[in-house]
């Protein structure tokens, strides 16, 4: 039997959303083929419904030739099939064995076997030449390596059959290599693989065959000898897709963020931001290119005050900007776009009339002193939803009934319409559909042209690429380089980003 | 429709209950339909049923207020009970001992003696949670049984009525009673007012904003610069005073001293009815009075039926069961995006 | 951590100090303290089962105030202590099937469906409740032949009621269960991060209801223990806030079955103590103080220890699977 997998008319619909219509898809013995589509696509939902962890309203799943039912994970386990999962499932207070061994312990009588168990994980970490540390506790790891742990837990069963979930997230370009040369050779072997991504260059790099995804249809298939990136570009979007921002050259003015030697720890109590140093001029968008995980995430808390600086200062117009006051920084003139939008960008279950004044609810004109200005709430409102696009039924509607694109442009209608200084911008069209990413990249254009400073930080190398006037690459918590925009050379900043000598 | 949806379900809800009830009034071998008529033409069927309906309905508002304004701003407080004692103990003593006073100062002080210390009993716990981050379900309950301890060491120690075998202070001065209007109790109207106020202050004003964001989504809060800490202090102090009004209210309108065996449950069936309310301050009003007029309805049904009083606990359990269960579970995606209530883990 | 070691070296001098002065009332305070502390470390058991495995549930006092009722009126009615003990168990497991059923299929919010449970305790024995009955006898004491002599340790470990040793033999079973088997550390990945057991082919919502069930079981015992070998009898309001003080032990204790029986045994020396002052009448206080101990001892308790603790990181959240 070489079909491992066979999708047939797999349909699965959210409220308000069809996520997968009608999608058929086939994955041979030893084939590699990509899943590609943008954000929203429907490719997780997809994959995900094979693996059990999303039931489908509609279709058949075959694994091996076996119908196999809806939400079966274990039945597609035993089927041989290994899922690497965009978002990590480890648990994160337990060990690298322990995590790897979950489900399936190595036994003696009615207790674990933990030297066994050991054993299979240092065994296995040989195998596939991924080194980790059995001991160690995952949550203490760095990203890159809980990616292994994972890759490593999936590959530990015999698998015919290895699901790919944007895999290469957190990987450093050579760690993605790497990777990539990790699959090819299980290929060889005759596992099948499919392997969802965003990315066209891994795409072109590594498929058989390359199946797009569009608004939960099937766009097309195709394979890397039949297309390029601007073909699968158009596959993915459906129209023609600008890959670079039209943006005029921008008009540096005076410094206006100023962070000196700044240093801040990690959850963990480690170093995160280790004396970082860095001028941003009104009028100019520098972007923050770096693997995730060289503290960025701690970089952006610590400049508007939701982290402890253990040294260092950040001014804004030569003014010192208080610590561990998140409202003081903004009122001194940094709007932040976080990256975690759930948690600090919004409250889901207010309305999105409320949400786009969360941080200045008790400022005057939505405000008289104690009670609040019903009428001009209103009225911002509604011209803020006109002016960034947000896409809802109307102002009253809560914000977590929204899709990722528009929660997002809710946070920046919010931050941008404030009259700001500096905009940082952190992951900012993360789990965004297209569309709103070009709208949101769009503002922050436009936010430089009106003066402001824009701080971007973002995972995505292109998207730093296409948006920044200067790339500072930050690696290990400090600044290891800064280039002008066009002098820009992919595989020069990847090396960067690896910490390597350019 | 939400309106619709939002009365529906506890209407069901209390007619199961009542068949349960009946049910179990069947098997002790008593009629039913003679035991709830009681109840009902007792509880609202004449101008003396509907005063004494208010007036055990009165503390019941304000209690039910108090839990409600804490689970808005995210606390599950559940010492409303020892609030409102410590209120009720601390009124009947400013009651009793502070001499010589007209009634126009001495009645509002009594009140405010209890209004401050069952504010104090509230803010223990919300200290605690605010500065040590101990969850406050386990210290208000603790605190429930410390004052209850205390209570009845004062009433039969330091506070007792002198020449009395009972554990119970003296009845307080005249100058310190709540007058009725009209034969029906003041406080009632009082407890009204505030949840009005309350439900105004929710809505219109920005500290009921910065209370309510804290309850949501307390990262998005300290974000926005909202102190949470700030939050839960005010919140279990003003909770903890309207217990405590509830109390003193209680005292000194109702019983007219301190006694031990003071009103066991006024504090659970405060839990009860927010609960039922959904942490919305209007609906704390209907909910109030539905308990107020049975629970003081409970001595006829014994008489005429022979039914025993505990079987409201029973019915009034069920009603809470059936309304915060299944039908929630299935609507909780779109009740959760209007009105949650939801109180979180331990540490945080 | 050093604290901690502190204190049972302070415990540990301060015990052998008083043995070394009068070892007959040393040794029978220690003994009081374990029974005493026993019911409560059983129930923090309830607690630690639930909540390594994701849920909340402040329910225990519900938990152990109908079970002591059920297996009671059981014995009463039928003269067998075994059948009391039985029934108990079996609502005990009852009342957690009901937590399971609010909070994990239900995905009510946990707090809220364990005040549910409590209330609806209350209403039930509140309304079932007849006064007069009696049981025929307690579970005798249980002298273990042999090892019952040992100078103190005999006396306080080994001179017991069946229901205790069973109760001790059980938290040092959940200990290592929960450590070192495929259940327990699966219990525990579901637990601090539901969807890595999911997707390593375990049932989360399965193991919810079999742990909150087995925890429910656990409960039942500590409530037949409370009133068929501890007290003798049953009346309203007879858990007394001790399943709340459960769960300021099981914090207190981190989670561990161990550390929460040793949590619960300082618990119950500190009552023992007092009691002992007060029959020698070393110290008067009015009796309402001594009530109030046990209630502020756990407020101190979690003053010092809650906020610096990790709960499993995914309790209190409706395990929903369409979220990997």
């Amino acid at each position: 039997m070489s079909t491992l997998l066979e999708l047939t008319n797999i349909t699965k619909t959210y409220p308000g959303v069809v996520a997968n219509e009608n999608i058929s898809l086939s994955v041979n013995k030893g084939e590699i083929v990509a899943l590609l589509g943008e954000n929203g696509a429907g490719k997780s939902t997809l994959v995900k419904a094979v693996f059990g962890l999303v039931r489908p309203d509609s279709g058949e799943i075959r694994i091996k030739g076996d119908l196999i039912a809806a939400g079966d994970t274990a039945a597609a386990i035993n089927h041989g099939v290994g899922m690497v999962h965009q978002h990590f499932q480890l648990v994160p207070v337990m060990s690298v064995t322990e995590n790897i061994i979950l489900g399936d312990e190595p036994r003696r009588g009615i207790f674990i076997d933990k030297k066994k168990a050991r054993e299979e994980v240092v065994a296995l970490s040989q195998r596939y030449g991924l080194e980790v540390d059995p001991d160690a506790i995952v949550e203490d790891l760095p990203v890159g390596m809980q990616q292994r742990i994972e890759i490593l837990k999936a590959l530990r069963k015999d698998v015919d059959l290895l699901i790919l979930d944007e895999p290469t997230a957190v990987l450093t370009p050579q760690e993605i290599e790497e990777l990539l040369g990790v699959i090819k050779n299980l290929a060889s072997t005759g596992v099948g693989v499919l392997f969802i991504t965003h990315k066209l260059r891994e795409v072109m790099a590594v498929a058989d065959r390359v199946v797009v995804l569009r608004n939960g249809k099937t766009a097309g298939a195709t394979t890397p000898q039949e297309t390029n990136e601007e073909g699968l570009a158009q596959l993915m979007v459906g129209r023609n897709v600008v890959l670079q921002v039209d943006k005029s050259d921008a008009v540096k003015q005076g410094i206006v963020l100023s962070i000196r030697d700044l240093q801040a720890n990690d959850d963990r109590k480690h170093t995160a931001v280790d004396g970082f140093s860095l001028d941003v001029h009104a009028g100019e968008i520098m972007g923050i290119a770096g693997v995730e995980g060289n503290g960025q995430r701690e970089l952006v808390e610590a400049i508007c005050g939701m982290r402890p600086r253990l040294m260092g200062s950040v001014l804004v117009d030569g003014q010192e900007t208080p610590d561990m006051a998140p409202h003081k920084v903004h009122r001194m003139g940094i709007s932040h776009i976080p990256e975690d939008r759930e948690k600090h960008g919004l409250v889901a279950s207010y309305s999105i009339e409320d949400n786009l004044v969360l941080n200045q609810f008790d400022q005057p004109p939505f405000a008289n002193g104690w009670i609040r200005n019903a009428t001009a709430l209103e009225q911002n409102a509604t011209n803020l939803v006109e002016n960034f696009d947000i896409r809802t039924p109307s102002i009253k509607t809560t914000a977590g009934a929204l899709s990722g694109g528009n929660k997002q442009k809710v946070v920046v209608a919010r931050e941008l319409s404030q009259n700001t200084k500096v905009v940082v911008a952190a992951q900012p069209t993360r789990g965004v559909d297209v569309g709103s990413i070009e709208f949101i990249h769009k503002q922050l254009v436009s936010a430089r042209d009106n003066g402001a400073a824009v701080l971007l930080v973002s995972a995505e190398l292109d998207e730093i690429l296409s948006l920044s006037d200067r790339i500072a690459v930050m690696f290990g918590g400090k600044i290891v380089a800064i280039l002008d925009g066009k002098d820009a050379d992919r595989a020069k900043i990847g090396r960067m980003m690896a910490g390597l000598a350019s | 429709m939400k309106y619709l949806r939002s009365w529906l379900l506890p209407a069901i809800a209390l007619l199961v209950a009542f068949a349960v009830g009946a049910l179990m009034m069947k098997i002790q071998g008593a009629n039913p339909f003679v035991a709830y008529k009681s109840l009902f033409t007792s509880a609202f069927g004449s101008s003396a049923g509907i005063a004494k309906t208010l007036g055990k309905a009165t503390p019941l508002i304000i209690s039910g207020l108090a839990v409600t304004i804490c689970l808005r701003a995210g606390l599950f407080n559940i010492g409303v009970q020892g609030q409102l004692l410590a209120g009720a103990l601390a009124s009947a003593w400013a009651g009793y001992a502070i001499k010589g006073l007209p009634t126009i100062i001495h009645l509002p002080l009594a009140l405010l003696f209890g209004v401050f210390f069952g504010a104090l009993t509230g803010i223990i716990a919300g200290a605690l949670k605010a500065f040590r981050g101990v969850h406050e379900v386990i210290t208000t309950i603790m605190l429930n049984s410390i004052v209850l301890q205390l209570g009845e060491y004062l009433a039969y120690g330091p506070f007792k009525e002198p020449g009395q075998q009972l554990a119970r202070t003296p009845e307080v001065l005249n100058s310190a009673k709540i007058p009725q209007i009209f034969g029906m109790p003041l406080g009632f109207f009082l407890g009204v007012a505030l949840a009005v106020i309350a439900w105004w202050v929710f809505k219109t004003t920005t500290s009921g904003f910065r209370m309510e964001t804290v309850g949501r989504n307390k990262s998005a809060a300290w974000y926005a610069g909202i102190s949470v800490k700030r939050s839960i202090l005010i919140s279990m102090f003003v909770g903890g005073a309207l217990a405590g009004l509830g109390g003193a209210i209680e005292t000194l309108g109702v019983v007219g001293r301190y006694e031990p065996a003071f009103n066991g449950g006024i504090g659970f069936d405060g839990i009860t009815i927010a609960l039922l309310g959904r942490a919305n301050p209007l609906a704390v009003i209907p909910g109030s009075i539905l308990f107020g007029g049975m629970r003081g309805a409970g001595a006829s049904m014994q008489f005429t039926a022979g039914v025993s009083p505990d079987i409201i606990d029973l019915i009034l359990a069920i009603v809470l069961f059936l309304v915060t269960a299944p039908l929630i579970g299935k609507m909780i995606k779109s009740i959760r995006d209007t009105e949650q209530i939801t109180t979180g883990g331990w540490g945080n | 951590m050093r604290s901690r070691w502190l204190m049972f070296a302070i415990t540990f001098i301060a015990i052998l100090y008083f043995y070394m002065r009068d070892s007959l009332v040393t040794t029978s305070v220690i003994g009081t303290a374990i029974t005493f502390g026993l019911p409560l470390a059983m129930a923090a058991m309830v607690g630690i089962m639930c909540e390594r495995t994701g849920i909340v549930n402040i329910g225990i006092e519900g938990t152990l105030l109908v079970s002591s009722f059920v297996g009671f009126f059981t014995a009463s009615a039928s003269g067998n202590l075994i059948l009391g003990l039985i029934s108990a168990v079996a609502m005990g497991a009852i009342s957690g099937l009901l937590l399971s059923l609010l909070a994990v299929t239900w995905k009510m919010d946990q707090i809220i469906a364990g005040t549910i449970i409590n209330i609806l305790a209350t209403g039930l024995t509140s309304f079932f409740y007849k006064q007069g009955h009696t049981i025929p006898s307690t579970f005798p004491e249980v002298d273990i032949p042999g090892l019952s002599s040992i100078p103190f340790f005999g006396p306080v470990l080994f001179m017991h009621g069946p229901l205790t040793y069973t109760g001790i033999i059980l938290i040092f079973v959940l200990w290592v269960a929960l450590y070192k088997t495929p259940w327990g550390l699966r219990s525990r990945a579901v637990g601090e991060h539901p969807s890595s057991a999911d997707t390593a082919g375990v049932s989360v919502i399965k193991l919810r209801y079999l742990n909150v069930a087995i925890a429910g079981a656990f409960g039942g015992l500590a409530g037949a223990y409370l009133t068929l070998e501890l007290v003798g009898s049953w009346d309203r309001g007879f858990s007394a806030g001790k399943g709340f003080t459960a769960l300021a032990l099981m914090i207190f204790g981190r989670w561990n079955p161990i550390g929460a029986l040793g949590a619960a045994i300082f618990f119950g020396t500190a009552q023992a103590v007092t009691n002992q002052l007060m029959i020698t009448q070393v110290v008067t206080i009015p009796q309402q103080f001594t009530n109030m101990l046990p209630y502020v001892l756990t407020i101190l308790i979690l003053a010092i220890s809650a906020g610096k603790v990790r709960a499993p990181a995914a309790e209190g959240q409706p395990y929903e699977k369409e979220q990997a």
